[in-house]
């Protein structure tokens, strides 16, 4: 189906289910619960940044996964796909077609440069490179081209690019809303689904970012599978062997360093459209890392893994920033009053404004003990279940 | 005919003098062995013919033209496969991914941007690979992973990973270093195979002189970077100077 083998259409349509059901599935607690507050994720803010984090670790994991080159400059193409899109709705209006079109283009064309030079070497030469060159992108929108005084203020600097009403916005219909649109219809616009006591939300850009989640996962399958990604999973396992072979790795890298980059693009463009704004703190470098460090804990090299990471880091990211010190002595009250005290002292550093250690600890454990990260994970848990099935010979491949 | 030409190759590498002076000639489909003791310049020889070192002078022509100043891979795609001291192949794929890599390589040249046909429907290049698995009787390993083969099967896919291309020129850098005595007659009945079914010329660095006699129509003896003699085995064998190279001053 669709070009796929059985096991790889079944996992697209899992993927696809997921994509559908997520609103429902992420708001298990009834409204107005202490639950609910804390756990639900079904809000349409967060699953946006589900899918289009997705999106860029799947874009992400084509080259560190595939190739091994561990790039620490990919937020910077997030940032300049952004910066395109919100151009274009300045220019253009809010049409989102042009806008995504046109951060795909851009980041493509920075990742060609920023590859061309740093796939001069391997290893951690190539992750100092494009780390150097990515943060001098980052400083470049901040500072120099974003001042607002000067003739040519791409980036608005500390503010942030955003839209205002001055702006030339030529293709702007009457009727059109004044939000990013598709043909219409606002990325903004809802359906709330109410059941009981549980509002599901429905939310446009949610379900938009989703299928270009489909979209992207759908052609890294396709790489996984072709040709080209047989020889860049080759350049990962012997580069020299395949030197030797007749074959020159470094168009394969270079094409998929910019496959990446344009991922990173498409993601940086469908954030600037959920919220037409963007800043250049998302090209810094802490957001590269964070990039990897999602595709680790999802599983390198694994079709699904980066899918996971985006999701357990947002998520972890979400809940753990929510829970404050009043949050804590409510959880704990049942203890007895000096103690409890202790009890929220110990865990503040943790949670709230602390996240960062959690989450910090939380990669740790997932390196330690999962290497393979969360798909391996899934795999022990997968064969705990199949005892008896694990002494067949199994015909998996290994970039499953 | 000759199909390999040295011609007064020198390589320094700061104060020494790894080739000096290097003539050599390989004549068309024969196996044409390179000895000599540790620090001849074997190695050093055998990088100048792939293109990972480049001479300081001297010219080397395959098929008439010169390989100097060319990558490996384009080395490669004129005829010349190399196979290594210890083997390398693609540890993290499997055996059949392994043989599929070189027939990519013979069919699309050294760079293709096929990323959306699936390697499952390449009809030619998994018949090609099966075929060249056969060949070395490893058809029925296709499906492991490369990396837990034996060292002797492991010798015996990177040699057939060379062979699936077809190349003109087979290198060979000590292919039997430090194998168990089976697993050493093994490959030389393998390269006695090949020697006599294909259209091949081999060259072989070699420091076992029972697979250099065994293997060999032709030897060039190396000994501090100069060729001493070059002649058959027979001669070889008997020479006063070979003694002399490999087992210092003769006795009078």
């Amino acid at each position: 189906m669709l070009g796929l083998e059985k096991k790889d259409f079944t996992l697209l349509l899992i993927v696809t289910m997921m994509v559908i059901v997520a609103p429902f599935v992420l708001n298990p607690f009834p409204e107005g619960t202490a639950m609910a507050q804390m756990f639900n994720a079904g809000y349409p803010d967060l699953m946006q940044r589900f899918a289009i984090f997705g999106i860029l670790v799947i874009g992400f994991n084509i080259l560190f996964g595939l190739t091994g080159y561990l790039s620490f400059g990919h937020a910077a193409f997030l940032g300049a796909g952004s910066y395109a899109a919100v151009w274009m709705f300045k220019l253009l209006g809010y049409d989102i077609i042009p806008a995504i079109l046109l951060s795909i283009a851009v980041s493509g064309l920075f990742s060609l440069a920023v590859g061309y030079v740093s796939l001069r070497r391997s290893g951690i030469y190539f992750s100092i490179l494009t780390l150097a060159l990515a943060q001098m992108m980052f400083n470049m929108a901040y500072s120099v081209l974003g001042n607002p005084s000067s003739s040519y203020n791409l980036t608005n600097g500390e503010t942030g690019l955003q839209v205002y009403n001055s702006d030339p916005q030529v293709l702007l219909g009457a009727t059109d809303p004044n939000f990013p649109h598709l043909f219409g219809l606002s990325m903004r616009s809802e359906t709330h689904l109410l059941v009981g006591n549980w509002d599901f939300t429905l939310n446009a850009g949610y379900y938009l970012s989703g299928l270009f989640l489909l979209l992207a996962f759908y052609i890294s399958i396709r790489i996984f599978r072709s040709p080209f990604g047989l020889m860049l999973r080759a350049v990962k396992s012997n580069q020299e062997r395949l030197n030797y072979t007749g074959l020159n790795t470094r168009p394969y890298t270079l094409m998929a360093f910019v496959i990446s980059g344009m991922y990173a693009g498409l993601a940086g463009g469908l954030l600037a459209c959920m919220d037409p704004l963007a800043g250049a703190e998302r090209m810094h470098w802490t957001a590269s890392g964070e990039i990897v460090i999602m595709s680790i804990l999802g599983g390198i090299g694994t079709l699904i893994g980066p899918i996971l990471g985006a999701g357990f880091n947002e998520y972890f990211k979400n809940i753990l920033s929510k829970i404050n010190d009043s949050v804590l002595h409510e959880w704990l009250s049942f203890l007895p009053d000096g103690f409890e005290d202790i009890m929220v002292t110990l865990i503040h550093p943790f949670v709230g404004k602390g996240w960062h250690l959690t989450l910090g600890l939380l990669f740790m454990m997932v390196i330690i003990f999962l290497p393979g990260g969360l798909v391996e994970g899934g795999q022990r848990i997968g064969k705990l279940f199949n005892r008896k099935k694990a002494d067949a010979p199994s015909d998996e491949t290994p970039a499953e | 005919m000759s199909i390999l030409e040295v011609k007064g190759v020198n390589k320094r590498f700061g104060g020494l003098q790894a080739l000096g002076n290097v003539n050599l000639s390989v004549q068309e489909q024969t196996v044409h062995a390179i000895i000599g003791p540790n620090g001849a310049g074997k190695s050093t020889l055998l990088n100048c013919l792939v293109g990972k070192l480049i001479p300081d002078t001297g010219s080397v022509m395959f098929d008439g033209q010169s390989v100097l100043g060319r990558t490996p891979y384009e080395i490669n795609q004129m005829g010349i496969s190399r196979v290594f001291q210890t083997p390398e192949i693609f540890g993290d794929l499997t055996v059949m991914e392994n043989m599929m890599i070189p027939c990519f390589a013979k069919r699309d040249g050294s760079f293709s941007m096929t990323a959306f046909a699936a390697v499952r429907n390449q009809k030619d290049i998994i018949e090609h690979a099966m075929h060249a698995l056969e060949d070395m009787n490893m058809a029925d390993k296709r499906h492991m992973h490369s990396a837990s083969l034996s060292r002797g099967d492991k010798r015996r896919l990177e040699i057939g990973m060379c062979l699936a291309q077809e190349p003109r020129l087979l290198l060979l850098d000590e292919p039997t270093a430090g194998m168990a005595r089976a697993d050493t007659n093994n490959t030389i009945d393998l390269l006695k195979q090949i020697r006599d079914t294909r259209d091949i010329t081999i060259a072989i660095i070699e420091h076992d002189m029972h697979v250099v006699f065994s293997l060999a129509e032709r030897i060039t003896v190396l000994a501090q970077g100069t060729p001493l003699v070059e002649d058959t085995p027979e001669n070889i064998k008997g020479h006063p100077k070979v003694r002399e190279a490999y087992l210092g001053e003769a006795q009078v």
